[in-house]
């Protein structure tokens, strides 16, 4: 074979080679992928069961107040998930972890899945509760802007080209919305809002009845152990679709 | 009966409640199967190139 039939077998190799990793991580996954798909089932529908069937009307709000099981869950988780995406992203940016930034891509729909929820499931709770759909308190305004923040990272993934710049940019958007989080979790303290204040995750502890709070966190511990499924799946796809696009382009440079 | 008409009714809530549960609950199970599909996919179209691959380094061999 002359030198100019096996330059691009060589290089398209040491492309392949980085992506040597995601076998390690293919098997990695294939382990924990059952445990956290099963312990989502298991939770979820456990918590469904309680929060459904055994947690007693509330003497206000009646049996509205289930819809708290849904939409507290999926506000954690939708300010959890940007957490994770933006420390992914930093570890990405500091650190050049192929891995990191992936992680931060496919952390981005399920995040913006739970914020999406927890903006119907709560307008769904204030129409019957606070007489309105919507209100532009600092609460509800700040998780709107998370949503648009989610957005806009995946839209910029989407928009770049250039797997590396796309990830730099995201990764950038994803660190200066951080700034929001606080903003959503001190909102209600610190302005006048039509939200309540917080009831579980206070400096003198929940004010909640422990009768309604462990169902809370057995639906929370089930959407975290959704994440962790969905994640997982997510980045094995992406790792997937990086080696068939590094195929294709040794396909493309041979023929 | 009237057990179950009443769970449903959720004492007047019926209209916020279950649509709440069915939002959450429902976009959880699309974005799972989604994935999941996406990703069998992506596996498949590996398999059938990594097979033509190595069926084309045997003739190269032979």
């Amino acid at each position: 074979m002359s030198q100019a039939d096996t330059t691009p077998v060589r290089q398209a190799a040491s492309g392949l080679h980085r992506f040597a990793n995601p076998a390690r991580f293919a098997r990695l996954s294939s382990r924990i992928l059952p445990w956290s798909a099963g312990l989502a089932g298991a939770l979820m529908l456990l918590g469904l069961l309680l929060a459904l069937l055994v947690v007693p009307p509330d003497y206000q709000q009646g049996e509205s107040v289930r819809i708290m099981y849904v939409h507290v869950p999926a506000a954690w988780m939708a300010l959890f998930c940007y957490v994770f995406l933006a420390a992914a992203s930093a570890v990405g940016l500091i650190w050049r972890h192929p891995l990191a930034d992936l992680t931060a891509k496919a952390t981005a729909p399920v995040g913006a899945l739970f914020t999406f929820a927890a903006l119907v499931t709560g307008s769904l709770w204030g129409k019957p509760m606070w007489g309105t759909w919507w209100v532009w308190d600092a609460r509800l305004t700040s998780v709107l802007i998370l949503f648009f923040l989610y957005l806009g990272y995946m839209a910029l993934w989407q928009a770049i080209d250039d797997g590396a710049k796309a990830a730099r940019a995201a990764a950038i958007l994803a660190l200066v919305g951080v700034v929001n989080v606080p903003i959503i979790k001190f909102s209600v303290e610190w302005w006048n809002t039509l939200h309540q204040p917080a009831s579980v995750l206070r400096l003198d502890g929940p004010t909640i009845d422990a009768s309604m709070l462990w169902p809370l966190l057995v639906m929370a511990l089930g959407f975290k152990a959704y994440f962790v499924t969905v994640l997982l799946l997510r980045l094995r796809t992406e790792l997937a679709e990086r080696r068939l696009r590094a195929f294709r382009r040794r396909a493309l440079a041979e023929g | 009966m009237e057990g179950i008409g009443a769970f449903f009714a959720m004492g007047g809530y019926a209209a916020f409640v279950w649509p709440a549960f069915a939002v959450t609950l429902g976009l959880m199970a699309a974005l799972g199967w989604s994935t999941w599909r996406r990703l069998k996919a992506a596996e498949r179209a590996l398999a059938a190139l990594e097979a033509a691959g190595e069926a084309a380094v045997e003739d190269e061999a032979t």
